[in-house]
């Protein structure tokens, strides 16, 4: 398992776009995605989930990997939370 | 041929199909149903029916607002396809051996009780996103016609009453024309219509048999006339190219100058607009700024108060869209006849001399700090001016400019860039701001009068009560004088003044306004150029 932390810097936290944008990035690798935050878990593939954890700016969120393309997934993942969140 | 006739919002003429719409009512019914599977398959396949239509929604958006602004559907899309969401439906179809539209709507309330709960204004918007889909399946598996998106031609939308929230949610290049049963004159649809520049009536006794069927809406003698002979058609056609060719007379001013005749006065030309999407017709009709965006609005829309980032978008987005262009914000307005039932404003015996506008916001001051740090933000991307509403004494104005200042050096300390010296403006609407606005002037950059409330209170009528029509006089001498009064006093002080209630745009009243030295007049987009018009051709030298 890969995982990595990411402090969010969005002002609105993790909104419906971002949070949408990466439903569909988690649908690009076979391995299990998921999202950790203030003691609430969520499959990065579920997209009220991820709304319903109310990750806001400031928030410190760890997201791992578990599967074949964990390091692909992770590498991905860092990218896309720099880029959107 | 039937006909009816109601009141007329905007006079002009259109001919189309109605389209009846209906709310999809919540009252779905517990129905149970023997096979599940099938039941299951039943709501798979309006799940694919319903994502077509917001797939369509969402091109179309693309085209017309940018990619930006459309993500919203591909963001409900998403929502249909969740897999929690769709576990939940089949989970209820399955175990309660329930009809789909009942599995739809109690997921619905559910996941959008959830988001409701949450403790961020953000969040709990989102509740509405998923009323939103939700209602959009359970017409589809009702085979109710309530998707504007998916229609190909546009229509007469002929409904009981239009919220503000359903009205902003339309395709407004689907509409012809609006016609309702009830409303009036100053709600939001009429707004939206003036804007639009399209016909409206209201009080029509409206019949759910007239679906799909041909009709004209005369906005001149107020009728709609249900599947009209060829004469008749004809006859309004005929109209229709009148009001064409006006249109395309007028179009020739576009970019001209507001200067008199004989060349000796010049004025500024804004419209008022209630919303972020008004913009393109202010643009459209070339008024040379924003006199009035009533932010209201905002408030109006959202289930909470709006949190600043939700104020400082739109305030942004509107100071973008019109480029260097002054954009004059009017803080809340809220009370009397506008009602958020979030501020629990109560009942009141006399509510238009009661608990609003200016009054809410000095007695809340965080929700009218949170405003002011979103527009002094937003002042950093456009010209935005702040006006205030309802004023009656120079203590408030005094009171407003100090926490101004202290909400200028809160952001300053935060690094947040504003415009410095932005321009601060109060509305004349109350005989007091008349009598005192030579104190006033000297307070504040300008003066912008509310006529329609100064009307109401120099002659002590209620405007909303029909049986005063006649005693009800726009032109009466005692607001035409206050009207002098307001200019010389303002003009002393070294404040510009301009008007931005209904009267502005009275082409009755254009070459008065212009003899008594107005400097600005803020019109319905749609008025800008019959009134650039009458500026022109109006001489005010002897």
């Amino acid at each position: 398992m890969k995982s990595f932390s990411y402090v969010i810097k969005d002002e609105i936290g993790i909104h419906a776009r971002p949070a949408g944008l990466l439903v569909k990035e988690a649908k690009n690798f076979e391995s299990t995605i998921t999202l950790e935050c203030k003691g609430k878990k969520a499959a990065a593939g579920r997209l009220m989930a991820i709304m319903g954890m109310g990750v806001k700016t400031g928030d410190e969120v760890t997201v791992s990997a578990e599967g074949a393309d964990e390091d692909a997934a992770i590498a991905a993942f860092q990218k896309f939370f720099e880029e959107n969140l | 041929m039937e006909r009816y006739t109601g009141k007329s919002i905007f006079k002009k003429v259109a001919i189309g199909r109605i389209f009846f719409y209906e709310k999809v009512e919540y009252t779905v019914k517990r129905e149970k149903v023997e096979d599940v599977e099938a039941e299951i398959k039943r709501f798979d396949a309006a799940k694919v029916v319903a994502i077509s239509q917001l797939d369509r929604i969402y091109q179309k958006a693309v085209k017309e607002v940018g990619e930006d602004n459309a993500e919203v559907f591909e963001v409900h899309k998403m929502m249909m396809d969740d897999e929690d969401y769709l576990d939940s439906i089949y989970n209820i179809i399955r175990e309660e051996k329930v009809c789909a539209e009942y599995a739809v709507a109690t997921t619905g309330d559910n996941f959008a009780a959830m988001f409701a709960s949450m403790d961020d204004a953000y969040m709990q918007a989102r509740a509405a996103d998923i009323k939103d889909i939700s209602e959009r399946l359970v017409a589809v598996l009702m085979g109710r016609d309530t998707d504007m998106g998916a229609l190909d031609e546009p229509v007469i939308l002929v409904a009981d009453d239009l919220a503000p929230s359903e009205t902003v949610q339309m395709d407004k290049s689907k509409l012809l024309a609006f016609v309702t049963e009830h409303g009036s004159s100053n709600s939001h649809t009429a707004i939206l219509a003036r804007t639009m520049n399209i016909p409206a009536l209201i009080g029509i006794p409206i019949q759910k048999e007239w679906k799909g069927r041909m009709a004209v809406v005369d906005g001149y003698s107020g009728t709609i006339t249900i599947d009209p002979d060829e004469a008749y058609v004809a006859e309004m056609r005929k109209t229709m190219e009148e009001d064409e060719k006006k249109r395309l007379m007028l179009e020739q001013l576009k970019g001209k100058e507001t200067v008199t005749a004989d060349g000796k006065k010049s004025i500024h030309l804004y419209a008022n607009i209630g919303g972020v999407e008004d913009t393109a017709a202010a643009l459209a009709n070339d008024a040379e700024g924003i006199g009035l965006f009533r932010s209201e609005f905002l408030y109006l829309q959202s289930e909470d108060f709006p949190t600043e980032e939700v104020q400082f978008q739109a305030y942004k987005q509107v100071a973008q869209n019109m480029g260097g262009k002054k954009v004059i914000i009017r803080t809340l307005d809220l009370g009397a006849d506008k009602q958020a039932a979030y501020f629990n404003l109560g009942q009141e015996d006399n509510p238009a001399l009661g608990y609003r506008a200016i009054r809410i916001c000095l007695t809340q001051q965080e929700i009218f700090r949170t405003q002011l740090r979103a527009l002094l933000r937003a002042s950093a991307f456009g010209n935005i001016s702040i006006m205030f509403p309802m004023i009656i004494s120079l203590e408030e104005v005094k009171e407003i400019k100090s926490i101004l200042e202290s909400v200028k050096d809160e952001l300053r300390e935060e690094g947040i860039s504003f415009k410095e010296d932005i321009e601060i403006g109060v509305m004349i609407e109350t005989p007091a701001a008349v009598f005192i606005s030579e104190e006033l002037g000297k307070e504040v950059d300008f003066f912008s009068v509310g006529t329609n409330d100064l009307t109401q209170y120099t002659l002590a009528i209620d405007r909303q009560n029909p049986k005063l029509d006649k005693f009800y006089n726009p032109h009466h001498p005692a607001v035409l004088r206050a009207l002098q009064m307001i200019i010389d006093n303002g003009h002393k002080g070294g404040a510009w003044v301009g008007i931005c209630g209904e009267l502005g745009a009275d082409l009755e009243l254009t070459e008065t306004f212009l003899k008594m030295g107005i400097d600005e007049l803020s019109v319905s987009p749609t008025f800008v150029l019959p009134v650039r018009d009458k500026v022109r051709k109006t001489v005010i030298s002897e």
